[in-house]
């Protein structure tokens, strides 16, 4: 597990193997030692309260505040607005483009993550420590810029722009433009998260389902993916997360066109902006939902591979 | 080139999962990150000066960088703070609080961006009690900051967590046993070991908070001169058809971010070989 989301990271070549502690048994002697152990690594009282106190604050002001006051604010005109202004015809136009942007772009990125995962940790070639970096670039690249390559790609003074126009071919303002910013800000998610936990694996398991006779396919489906699937939710829950919230990669290449380029978080923008505060945070709020969703389902996973590692 | 079979691999599947990765890779990230090096390409040296020197772009430069700086601090500081009460003390609710740190992650840019804006204006929950004092954050350098602030925080406690849950008591105990105060231990013992993490985090926020815009936009007031910060400008110029002065300005940053990769990488090698035991 990636101890941070969403940053980049050294290639995982480099990386230690896991190594399991295991504790020696807990006999009376080395219970007593462990007292000890705990008196000398622990800080004094007023300390221990002074800390925690100072975490506890900050975390309130900078975390809880802000998400409690979206809804707070999504209910400040009453449960007839809110749900007035999430049934509204754009709101709804913009909750379906997002589930599709999401729905093209998420297994986009899932095969593109189990295929470079694959690559990288099942075969030796010259390279790879450099493809691995390579995976990791998106997340160095600021949303905005994300939106702009595709601009110089695609728009009209872009690359392929005449051409897409003689063709009549929308990507820059339209749908198409909207999906690939977002497979392009969410690209190494999956695949940051598979390569150090098959890294990890190794590949004896392989190595025995082929020598017994399994296809390629047969071992991949019956032997890796087994074995992956937790890491591999994981990978897609964060996926999910971010190519639904993305905000400034996909306002540069959407146009703002109203009921149709708007995704959720272009939408609460557009709402905001015309003061209609109430109806932003109504909208924001199911967003926050997605959030809370998320970071429930996250820490779930996370307990659950404690539990079988 | 070594081919897989001269390495004894019988695996199959080394030419469909690497041809698919590549070109996947250069469809989708390579190729359009090139167009943004070969449209500044065509600029002749004394354009590409013009606009990525110009007074306005220098003073958004100065704005998120200088805010950028200032988070990243905080956030080491705080994060330092957080990391360690997560992971050596107990208290009810410790694993609920351990999840809501990665808020800044799960949650949109802009619905973080909304929220603090409205907490922070004049009139908003906490802004009510900083106007009386003269404070003034919503629409200010200091808005910009609390934004990077909020966005940077789970970067620095994220690194730092599996580092002192690895951290060997044993070293804490000899110096105890040789006499050193639990000050003298924290400061001399523990904070050292932790400044390639702690050094790790914070570039990670600092990296996270240049190119950071959603959170940002709503909270900043967007002032040319005062309160626009880069990406902002990148849309702006986009927003005038000037595809060339915002390509020269995203190029700056870009060169800045991968810059900062770099230097990322270094720093976590560096961090790794002081864990390795």
């Amino acid at each position: 597990m990636n101890p941070c989301w969403g940053a980049p990271s050294a290639p995982y070549a480099h990386q230690p193997p896991l190594t399991l502690a295991i504790a020696p048994p807990a006999t009376l002697s080395t219970r007593s030692l462990n007292a000890a152990h705990r008196r000398a690594n622990r800080d004094p009282a007023w300390a221990r309260w002074l800390l925690t106190g100072v975490a506890l604050v900050f975390l309130a002001f900078f975390l809880v505040l802000p998400l409690l006051s979206v809804f707070v604010q999504a209910f400040a005109k009453g449960g007839a607005y809110f749900l007035a202004a999430v049934r509204e015809p754009d709101a709804l136009a913009s909750i379906r483009l997002t589930l599709l942007t999401v729905a093209i772009s998420v297994p986009a990125n899932v095969a593109f993550g189990i295929a470079a995962a694959w690559t990288i940790t099942k075969f030796r070639f010259p390279g790879k420590s450099l493809l691995t970096t390579l995976i990791d670039l998106p997340f160095a690249v600021s949303p905005v810029i994300s939106g702009l390559i595709y601009v110089l790609v695609f728009g009209a003074q872009g690359w392929f722009g005449p051409w897409l126009i003689e063709h009549n071919v929308r990507v820059i303002f339209a749908v198409p433009g909207i999906i690939l910013a977002t497979t392009f800000v969410t690209f190494p998610f999956v695949a940051r998260e598979l390569i150090p936990l098959m890294q990890a694996q190794g590949t004896d398991e392989e190595y025995s389902a082929v020598t017994l006779g399994a296809s390629g396919w047969q071992t991949f489906w019956r032997v890796t993916l087994p074995n992956i699937r937790w890491g591999l939710l994981y990978g897609v829950i964060l996926c999910n997360a971010r190519a639904m919230g993305e905000f400034g990669a996909v306002s540069v290449v959407s146009g703002h066109i109203r009921g149709e380029t708007n995704t959720m978080p272009l939408h609460v923008e557009i709402l905001y902006n015309e003061y209609n505060i109430a109806g932003a945070f109504a909208v924001a709020s199911l967003l926050a939902l997605l959030a809370i969703a998320t970071l429930v389902l996250k820490s779930a996973v996370e307990w659950r591979q404690r539990g079988t590692a | 080139m070594a081919s897989p079979r001269n390495s004894r691999t019988i695996l199959p599947g080394f030419g469909l999962s690497l041809g698919f990765t590549l070109t996947y890779l250069g469809l989708i990230v390579l190729v359009p990150l090139s167009a943004a090096f070969m449209k500044t390409a065509g600029m002749s040296w004394h354009d590409f000066v013009a606009a990525v020197a110009s007074p306005r772009v220098v003073a958004a430069y100065r704005l998120t960088f200088g805010a950028s700086l200032a988070a990243g601090f905080v956030n080491m500081v705080f994060g330092l703070v957080v990391a360690w009460v997560l992971v050596r003390y107990s208290f009810p609710g410790k694993r609920i609080v351990d999840a809501l740190v990665d808020l800044p992650f799960a949650l949109p840019t802009a619905v973080a961006g909304i929220a603090l804006t409205s907490l922070y204006s004049p009139n908003g929950w906490v802004g009510r009690f900083l106007a009386p004092l003269g404070l003034k954050v919503a629409f200010t350098w200091t808005g910009v900051f609390v934004a990077l602030t909020f966005i940077g925080l789970p970067f620095v406690v994220r690194t730092l967590q599996p580092v002192l849950q690895e951290l060997e008591p044993e070293i804490e105990e000899a110096a105890s046993t040789l006499g050193a105060s639990r000050l003298q231990t924290v400061t001399r013992i523990i904070l050292p070991e932790l400044a390639p993490s702690l050094l790790t985090g914070f570039a990670l926020a600092f990296a996270r908070a240049l190119g950071e815009y959603g959170s940002v936009v709503f909270i900043s007031g967007n002032m040319p001169m005062k309160t626009e910060i880069v990406p902002l400008l990148i849309i702006t110029k986009l927003e005038q058809y000037d595809y060339r002065g915002a390509t020269a300005i995203a190029v700056v940053m870009l060169v800045a971010s991968f810059f900062l990769l770099l230097l990322i990488n270094l720093l976590q090698k560096w961090s790794r070989r002081y864990q390795a035991i």
